[in-house]
């Protein structure tokens, strides 16, 4: 399988801020890439620049062993599908998604056939005389992503698409992406804030933070074993134990991380970790809760699973104790917050 | 209800109001009348002043002008438009909408690049300075500056100076022995009034015009050249059909500004009468006021029928 993106040691500053910042990946063809991160962590200008609306200060990107460094947009084999969409309000639905078929110069008869096509695909074939203004967030996403998908490009690039919809749209979306990448075997290049949306629907994903890559894995390894303070805190809830704590509480030289659902309540048996604290406040998520536990000014979170019937189950104020074994706990590298 | 005379308890939670507070509630409870009372005066000035004279305009162009008596009366008649279609004023129509079409085409293209980098390029203070140049023109005597172009377009003038050292003399004598265009000097042939009326109403064509480039969010930019199109192609398929409206309405201007005028006309260029000065004519000097009304409801109809091929165009489909 080759590479479908290449970037090498790419930086880009704008002004005084260094948006990316030495960042190199390498995205397998027909891969479900996703580049996560907060805001500002350099992850949309990441995707920018793969899509060529910005010029890299520093590095080379290649696509498909090409190097696509000085090429402009138009000349790229990548579509692009925006945030906010950008459908063009002076034209129909069909007239959208043909648009690049015609700036290629296909004749009007075949590329209104193929707009068709990818509306059907996208489930909006009756809207096409439409004008954009007309269809709702959901719709217009659509149409945002057959006005891609129709000029058949080998990469998708996906810039918080479904940022704009309410959360049963976006489930439903996410389902219908992944379908549609399953069934075209494109590379898809997918920008989110949204942890849980990276892992729930990437191969793998590229974890932004100032401008770097922080670590790349596919989404259970990146739960599993996070690299860096950073990973564990931002993909999943984690208690980061640093410096002295970590020394006193673990009895490591490194800051380490365990996940809340790693740890129960009660004394430790043998070979396995505790600490003795107090529970601040207890809240209701669903299937779990999760308990604020302060263990003599470390704060720690604790997550137990809902069943039917729990006795005795600590409330705020009660003194507890806390315990986890041994290989619940991830040593990381890098510097902690 | 309480008796009269003794104050009503007014509650304790409104206790300690203000008597404005009452005052702001009625209004606040009563948003259309607050919305009727606002829009009143505004309403009234618009109405009388704007519509109302411009019907009474159009309706008085349907009266009686005694040639004899030199007297206006009011019994209705087509003559004054029969006589809009007689051979001497066909030609004064024709003779200011083509000027006037001529001058529109040429702020169009001067006036587009200006206001498309002021649009696009330009950041606060450089914005601002861009702004501030378009407009200065319009803040200068509008009469002073006509008559400044007399001079700067007549024989010894400027434009003469710079031609003769250039070495162009010979091509300005071809081009003034033109018809239609030429006159036996810049400031007496029509080349110069199309001159002075594109340097006049250039400004009212770059400021919607940015104004309406400046709408077009860049992104629709990328996302036209992400989908292959080449630069050109954004500009035609995207830009150009995004900012039209502004081209419209900046073309609204240059062409009623130019239908008109009566002052260019008059300083610069050959003799022969425009709407403009016609209806100065027949109003100041004849004091055939149904006239002058028959000849402004030319420039109101033209504009109509343009207005009304522009929607057809689609040139307000992105509004």
């Amino acid at each position: 399988m080759g590479v479908a993106v290449e970037l090498h040691e790419v930086s880009c500053q704008f002004g005084a801020v260094r948006a990316v910042d030495g960042v190199s990946l390498a995205i397998a063809d027909g891969e479900f890439f996703a580049l996560l991160g907060p805001s500002g962590s350099g992850k949309t200008t990441c995707l920018r620049l793969i899509g060529g609306f910005e010029a890299p200060t520093g590095g080379r990107i290649f696509l498909h062993g090409e190097d696509a460094t000085d090429r402009p947009p138009y000349e790229r084999e990548v579509n692009t599908v925006f945030q906010d969409y950008a459908l063009f309000p002076h034209l129909s639905v069909l007239d959208n998604v043909a648009y690049g078929l015609r700036m290629k110069g296909m004749a009007r008869a075949a590329r209104r056939r193929e707009a068709q096509g990818a509306l059907d695909q996208v489930a909006l074939g009756g809207l096409g005389d439409r004008h954009p203004g007309q269809l709702s967030g959901g719709q217009r996403q659509r149409v945002a992503l057959a006005r891609a998908l129709v000029n058949r490009p080998r990469v998708l690039l996906l810039d918080e698409p479904l940022g704009a919809l309410d959360l049963k749209l976006r489930e439903q979306m996410q389902l219908e992406l992944k379908g549609l990448h399953r069934r075209l075997g494109i590379t898809f290049i997918y920008v989110t804030h949204d942890q849980g949306e990276a892992l729930s629907m990437s191969d793998r994903v590229a974890v932004f933070n100032g401008g770097r890559v922080e670590q790349v894995d596919r989404p259970g390894e990146l739960y599993a074993r996070p690299r860096t303070a950073f990973v564990a805190g931002f993909v999943g809830a984690a208690n980061v134990l640093t410096g002295e704590v970590a020394r006193r509480i673990a009895g490591a030289d490194h800051p380490v991380s365990i996940r809340p659902e790693r740890i129960a309540f009660g004394a430790a048996a043998d070979g396995e970790l505790g600490v003795a604290g107090r529970v601040v406040d207890v809240q209701f998520h669903g299937a779990t809760s999760r308990f604020e536990i302060d263990a003599g000014g470390v704060r720690f979170v604790v997550a137990l699973a809902n069943r039917d019937a729990d006795p005795g189950r600590p409330g705020p104020g009660d003194a507890v104790e806390l315990r986890w074994s041994r290989d619940a706990m991830v040593e990381l590298g890098g510097d902690a917050p | 209800m309480t008796a009269a005379g003794a104050p009503a308890d007014p509650g304790p939670r409104l206790r300690g109001r203000r008597p404005g507070d009452a005052a702001s509630s009625f209004f606040h409870r009563r948003r259309r009348l607050t919305l009727w009372l606002l829009l009143a005066p505004p309403l009234v000035w618009f109405g009388v002043v704007f519509v109302g004279a411009l019907l009474a305009l159009v309706w008085q162009s349907a009266y009686t002008f005694n040639d004899f008596a030199m007297q206006v009366t009011p019994d209705l008649t087509l003559a004054n438009y029969r006589a809009l279609l007689g051979d001497t004023n066909r030609d004064i129509v024709l003779r200011t909408v083509a000027m006037a079409s001529a001058v529109t085409v040429a702020c169009g293209v001067i006036g587009f690049p200006i206001a498309y980098y002021m649009a696009r390029y330009t950041r606060g203070a450089s914005r601002g300075l861009f702004h501030v140049g378009v407009m200065l023109p319009m803040w200068a005597s509008y009469i002073v500056k006509a008559y400044a172009w007399t001079m700067i377009l007549s024989r010894g003038g400027i434009v003469y100076w710079v031609v003769d050292r250039i070495g162009l003399r010979g091509a300005l004598d071809g081009l003034l022995t033109l018809p239609y265009v030429g006159g036996s000097s810049l400031s007496t042939s029509n080349l110069g009034r199309f001159l002075v009326f594109t340097y006049a109403w250039l400004p009212f064509m770059i400021l919607p015009m940015a104004a309406a480039i400046e709408r077009v969010p860049v992104r629709m930019l990328e996302a036209s050249a992400d989908l292959g199109a080449r630069p050109w192609q954004t500009f035609r398929a995207v830009l150009l059909p995004l900012a039209f409206p502004g081209a419209v309405a900046g073309s609204i201007f240059t062409f009623s500004l130019t239908l008109g005028d009566y002052i260019i006309p008059q300083l610069v260029g050959p003799p022969g009468l425009y709407i403009g000065t016609m209806v100065n004519l027949q109003q100041g000097s004849v004091g055939n006021l149904p006239m002058a009304a028959a000849f402004t409801a030319v420039p109101i109809a033209i504009i109509s029928i343009y207005l009304a091929l522009a929607r057809r165009l689609g040139a307000f489909d992105a509004l």
